[in-house]
């Protein structure tokens, strides 16, 4: 696996300039197995935006949840480790000048911002760390951790509008957002009560936002292993919610959150016999849908719950299949 | 009282020790706010070994009768020529100890106070050693600034009997009407259209239930009715120049485009006018038209012309103008133009008010979103409506009142308690109840507050009225897309059971915010503001209503969140303190002005220049100073090549006396001395006193009249002489009394650390920070960072030393330009 | 019958270790249940976060025996609405980590059913390994 990486990124240096921003991408473990569907939807987008993702050599798991006691050390270390793959990245040319270090996953973005805020407030923390990897070279600080959504927010909406090939009118969309993008306040892109950050973008592809009162609620995270039966219940609530709000379909940005929202759906309908299934999507799928990329960039194939009703419905996938 | 001995030798008369001057220290236990620290036995006893103290004492409180006249006695009886009293701030009780000088004959300004309570018992009480060295130090600094005070002659001015008072509230217009009444000339300034203030949409008012509108409507009219009361409504404050005795004001006073003259408030102009827009004495739940009375009982009575929205202003031309053509009176003109007046004033209260808190920045209970969350402001109305049979929405079935919101809530920055909102909110919900029992009244609080005279009792008649109070924080609200009803998401933290449950109408118990328009007034008079934004008294407990700008004084909710019985007696507090002052015909100047040695100086004009006052003018062949137009700033002293220049009761000498006093006991190169400005530094420095907050000791504080007086040869000298640093804190520029002397300051610190730099000192040595009184962990982190950073460098060696000494002996001058 | 706690010396001791280990000045919680309004395993639980941090409080022991802290899911929404500022996700974690630091794991990965575990993604494998386990 590392090989390939490491292939794949040499195969991927180009001049600089020759097309657009280069960044520093960090994929975490999910997006390359389940969550393939983000991956591919997200990079196809970046690229007909003039952004070319370019993965991270050589990283590893950030561990998906932050070190939350004062005194830890130890789980930040492989958060520290990627951020120093950025700064490899920068020296060996893979990228140019460029510190930013932008991740799809939500809990990804949560973890290694965190970290890079903790050492940078605690540079004796920071002292020890670099100490304890003594086979890397130092973490200096400087590197900032954005999330793809950051990305996209900034780009000129006519910029996207221009990349809609295939409005989505009639569809109407409840962006959902969970908890790692947006909270604690220091970390979060967004107001962590009222968040909007995906609003224009749906608007921009033709879509209609429909506002769920649920839309911070946390899906449950990791209690899906020990506690399906309560992550269903939150599922239940907020996609209830949702369509009560009149939304088709629910966006977001985490896998963990498509996993609960999305595959958990089964055990929603179980418990709950009036329950009728949503699609849950990410936002960058919905944005290749519209945008024209095809199925090797929408993947579809891996939602589920089947978008195809919902789409058709709305006239929005005839010329697909 | 305890008999002390005396701690030094016999006394010895004037001739005897050939013309130095008698001191005597006075160091103060502070009825154990000192002495639990500070071995003040110890600090006396090393006073009273300076060769010229001739009597050492320390007693428990030097303030009190008995300490007073310890003093009294002893300048009599050994002929003491200058005082060291060694206790608390002179902020706070320098006054006492100047009176008391006074009245024993000597001149108020051979006294100098060391602030061993602020400045070093509050501040290292865990570590009394140090604390008792650094008391011992003060101590010594402020004998050595004493046996160098000359008696500094008394300079007065004028003071009159006008009054101007902003903001025609129930404060402002107690203060007036007590003015008045007291014989005193008064402008009274309003903003809006009419006086009244909140206190004229309120339904009743607790404890009592009084109506709200009928009590102060009376008040209302007796403003104008008052002879010596100038009402000026519609009227904004632009500026305000000058000092106590000679404020100039400017004020604007916008068009009404209707003739008060003419106006009878007849209403048929109203009738006629196209424009509705929400109407702001309703909290928007009705409207009114661009052509308005204020409100029912407004004072004057009389229309005025919304500009922002009127079809006829906003247009031009002969567009609309329905109103002036319906008038019988002939009222209105669409020619009115804004009127600028200047008139000048003896004194100035501030009684600006509030704002509530916007609830819609509390996201999380949908005000502005949900149909049926409003805010208590605005149930007010609704049941002044109600009352009258005439309800502007029906408020049936399950209410709830939701406290603190907007107040005690860290994530929307307002640490504090309003005051009112658990009163009000007793008030509205037994109203309710009372009126239609069917109701289902709910208060959700954290804690309830009804600590007034009758408010415990006027609690329990809401919980007897059937109105349920449940403790617990709502989290969020729902809002159901049909039935439009509120579920409200709470735990009951007495019963840990949680709630979600519908609600028919949710009543915000909004807290107090600063008014905004405020903060350009409190600009205008350079007042401080206290850590909650509102504005800051001079002193919590014994000056509630005075400022700290001489001749301004806060009345009602400026200063903070309270109940109209109090903004009354406030507000009657602030015309007395007034009064008080007016009364007196005039007022003491600080008598710290600069002058010049007549023997030095050459004419040379550089000094012109360097006085932001402009204060200076070359007379003949030398400078001369006009003592009323010099603030005592001290930034000229640094632009005279001959040293010509210095200030009065802050002579150079005395300064670096009280240098080389600070530097004497203590390990070479560890000493920071931060020089900080009566306005600002100093009272930061007792702010974090007052606090407790613990900083290095190995600081000494001086006391100048602004940043400005610390020349580069004073901070060269100084280091020359053995100190680690040199941090000069000082006021913000828009803040300081002393105007134009932050460019001085900054050029002086500038002008230090390039010559630091090219004699090889590290020019971090040398620091000048602009503070505010409120920043009191920047003020401690401050001197942690020098006096660690001193120490890591180590003391400068001695040949750099005399580097600097050379420097500071030769001209350094400093072009503020 | 009403049930009465101890104020115990060790009790404080408890106090004052979460206190260190979370960097949370839990004297300064006011108890004002907002925390528990906005939980979304709150029905789950079997004492209230609130309650949570009372029991810390006064130093109750028996907290280490309750189901709360294990069921946190670490959202901090109630850190974003704390009136007082304080951050419970760091005490929900405190409170964890003083059994996980004695080797007892929360979660056993071999009780996990084989289905169960081929349908996870190794997103939240991960984090409940991490949060549950030592």
């Amino acid at each position: 696996m590392t090989q390939d990486k490491a292939s794949r990124a040499r195969g991927d240096r180009r001049e600089a300039g020759s097309g657009g921003t280069r960044l520093p991408y960090y994929p975490g473990c999910t997006l390359k197995t389940t969550a393939r569907n983000l991956e591919d939807s997200a990079l196809a987008v970046a690229r007909a935006l003039g952004i070319e993702l370019v993965e991270l050599p050589r990283w590893n798991c950030c561990g998906v949840v932050a070190s939350l006691t004062d005194d830890d050390l130890m789980r930040h270390l492989a958060p520290l480790r990627n951020l120093i793959r950025v700064q490899e990245a920068n020296a060996a040319g893979i990228v140019e000048d460029e510190m930013r270090l932008v991740t799809l996953c939500s809990m990804c973005f949560n973890t290694l911002k965190r970290t890079n805020a903790r050492v940078a407030e605690r540079p004796e923390d920071l002292e020890k760390l670099n100490d304890l990897m003594y086979k890397e070279e130092d973490y200096e600080g400087g590197v900032e951790v954005v999330h793809f959504l950051e990305i996209l927010r900034e780009i000129d909406p006519e910029t996207i509008r221009r990349n809609v090939k295939r409005p989505l009118e009639g569809l109407k969309v409840a962006p959902y957002y969970g908890c790692t993008l947006l909270r604690p306040k220091e970390i979060g892109i967004d107001d962590p009560e009222r968040p909007t950050a995906q609003d224009d973008i749906i608007r921009e592809l033709g879509a209609e936002v429909v506002d769920n009162p649920r839309k911070t609620v946390c899906c449950g995270s990791y209690q899906t292993v020990a506690n399906k039966d309560a992550v269903a219940d939150l599922a239940y609530d907020i996609l209830t919610h949702a369509r009560a709000a009149g939304a088709d379909v629910l966006t977001t940005f985490c896998p963990l959150c498509a996993f609960n929202l999305d595959n958990r759906q089964r055990e929603v309908a179980a418990r709950h016999p009036d329950f009728e299934h949503m699609p849950v999507l990410y936002l960058t799928q919905l944005m290749a849908l519209a945008f024209g990329l095809g199925e090797e960039a929408c993947r579809f194939d891996l939602n589920f719950v089947d978008p195809a009703g919902v789409l058709e419905a709305s006239q929005l996938v005839k010329e697909e299949s | 009282m305890r008999s002390h001995p005396l701690f030094a030798p016999e006394p010895r008369n004037a001739i005897e020790i050939g013309g130095e001057v008698r001191v005597g220290v006075y160091v103060c236990h502070c009825g154990g706010n000192i002495s639990e620290v500070v071995d003040v036995e110890k600090v006396a006893r090393a006073a009273g070994e300076e060769h010229d103290v001739v009597v050492a004492r320390d007693y428990t409180h030097m303030c009190s009768d008995l300490g007073q006249r310890l003093i009294a006695d002893d300048i009599k009886e050994h002929d003491l020529e200058a005082i060291v009293v060694a206790a608390c701030s002179p902020q706070f009780q320098g006054g006492t100890f100047m009176r008391v000088l006074e009245t024993s004959g000597l001149n108020p300004h051979v006294l100098e106070m060391a602030n061993i309570r602020e400045h070093c018992s509050w501040v290292h009480g865990d570590d009394p050693e140090a604390a008792t060295a650094k008391a011992e130090s003060l101590t010594k600094m402020a004998i050595g600034k004493a046996r160098l005070d000359e008696p500094l002659e008394k300079r007065t001015m004028p003071i009159g009997k006008r009054a101007l008072v902003i903001g025609g509230g129930i404060a402002g217009i107690q203060s007036a009407l007590d003015l008045g009444d007291a014989g005193f000339h008064v402008h009274l300034v309003e903003k809006t259209a009419s006086i009244g203030g909140k206190m004229a949409q309120l339904s009743r008012t607790f404890p009592t239930e009084d109506c709200s509108a009928c009590i102060l409507s009376p008040k209302m009219a007796d403003v104008p009715a008052n002879p010596n009361i100038d009402l000026m409504t519609y009227t904004e404050v632009e500026k305000i120049d000058g000092y106590l005795g000679a404020f100039e004001v400017t004020v604007v006073k916008r068009p009404r485009y209707v003739d008060p003259q003419k106006c009878s408030a007849c209403g048929l102009c109203e009738d006629t006018c196209p424009v509705s827009v929400p109407d702001e004495y309703e909290v928007g739940l009705t409207s009114r038209k661009a052509i308005y009375v204020p409100f029912g009982f407004a004072v004057p009575n009389t229309n005025v012309i919304d500009e922002s929205v009127c079809l006829r202003l906003t247009r031009g031309g002969d567009v609309c103008g329905l109103c002036m053509k319906a008038c019988p009176q002939d009222a209105i003109s669409f020619d009115d133009k804004p009127e600028r007046e200047t008139f000048t004033v003896d004194v100035i209260v501030v009684a600006t008010g509030y704002e509530t808190f916007d609830a819609a920045e509390k996201a999380v209970y949908g005000y502005g979103r949900f149909e049926n969350v409003v805010t208590a402001l605005q149930m007010e109305r609704m049941i002044v409506h109600a009352a009258e049979g005439a309800p502007i929405r029906p408020i049936k079935g399950r209410v709830a009142f939701i406290q603190c919101v907007g107040s005690r809530d860290e994530q929307v920055g307002n640490e504090y308690c309003s005051r009112v909102c658990c009163m009000y909110a007793s008030k509205l919900s037994q109203l309710l109840k009372r009126s239609d029992p069917s109701r289902d009244v709910y208060v959700f609080y954290t804690d309830l507050r009804a600590f007034g005279k009758g408010f415990e009792e006027y609690y329990k008649r809401a919980q007897e009225a059937g109105v349920k109070f449940v403790r617990g924080r709502p989290a969020e609200f729902t809002e159901d897309p049909v039935t439009k009803k509120v579920t409200i998401k709470v735990e009951d933290t007495l019963s840990r059971k949680l709630i979600e449950s519908e609600f028919d109408l949710v009543v915000l118990s909004v807290g107090m915010v600063p008014n905004p328009g405020t903060a350009k007034i409190a600009e205008m008079l350079k007042l401080t503001e206290s850590p909650d934004g509102f504005l800051q008294e001079a002193h919590p407990k014994f000056r509630p209503v005075d400022t700290l700008t001489e001749g301004v004084f806060l009345a009602g909710t400026v200063q903070g969140p309270k109940d109209i019985p109090d903004t009354v007696a406030q507000a009657s507090a602030a015309a007395a303190r007034a009064i008080r002052l007016m009364n007196q015909g005039e007022y003491a100047l600080s008598p710290v002005v600069a002058f010049v040695r007549e023997d030095a100086c050459d004419g040379c004009g550089a000094c012109v220049d360097a006085c932001p006052a402009e204060a200076i003018r070359i007379e003949g062949k030398l400078a001369s100073i006009s003592e009323s137009a010099c603030t005592g700033c001290g930034a000229c002293l640094a632009s005279c090549p001959k040293d010509a220049l210095d200030l009065k009761g802050y002579t150079n000498d005395q300064l670096e006396a009280e240098v080389e006093a600070a530097l004497e006991d203590a390990e070479p190169g560890t000493v920071v001395l931060v020089f900080a400005d009566d306005m600002t530094g100093y009272r930061l420095a007792d702010n974090v006193g007052t606090s407790r907050l613990p900083y290095a000791s190995d600081s000494r504080i001086i006391g100048v009249p602004s940043g400005s007086r610390v020349t580069p040869k004073l901070a060269l000298r100084a280091l020359a002489l053995g100190a680690g640093g040199v941090l000069v804190a000082d006021s913000e520029e828009k803040s300081t009394p002393y105007v134009g002397s932050t460019r001085a300051m900054r050029a002086h610190a500038a002008e230090t650390k390039r010559i630091l730099e090219e004699e090889g000192v590290d020019p971090e040595r040398v620091r000048s920070v602009e503070f505010v009184t409120v920043m009191l962990a920047k003020f401690a982190g401050q001197i942690d960072e020098m006096c660690a950073l001193v120490r890591s460098l180590g003391p400068i060696p001695q040949e750099k030393r005399d580097a600097l000494k050379e420097r500071a002996d030769g001209a350094v001058l400093v072009d503020q330009k | 019958m009403a049930e009465k706690i101890a104020i115990t010396s060790e009790g404080v001791a408890l106090l004052d270790r979460i206190t260190k280990l979370s960097g949370e000045k839990i004297t300064m919680c006011d108890q004002c249940g907002t925390c528990t309004a906005s939980c979304p395993m709150v029905a789950e639980m079997d004492v209230t976060p609130s309650q949570l941090m009372r029991m810390v409080q006064l130093g109750q022991n028996d907290v280490l025996d309750t189901k709360t802290m294990w069921l946190c899911a670490s959202c901090f929404a109630c850190t974003v609405r704390c009136p007082r500022g304080l951050d419970l996700s760091k005490v929900a974690e405190a409170l964890r980590q003083i059994t996980l630091r004695k080797a007892i794991d929360r979660i056993d990965v071999r009780e996990i059913p084989e289905d169960d575990l081929d349908e996870l993604p190794q997103i939240a494998l991960v984090a409940a390994l991490r949060k549950l386990t030592g």
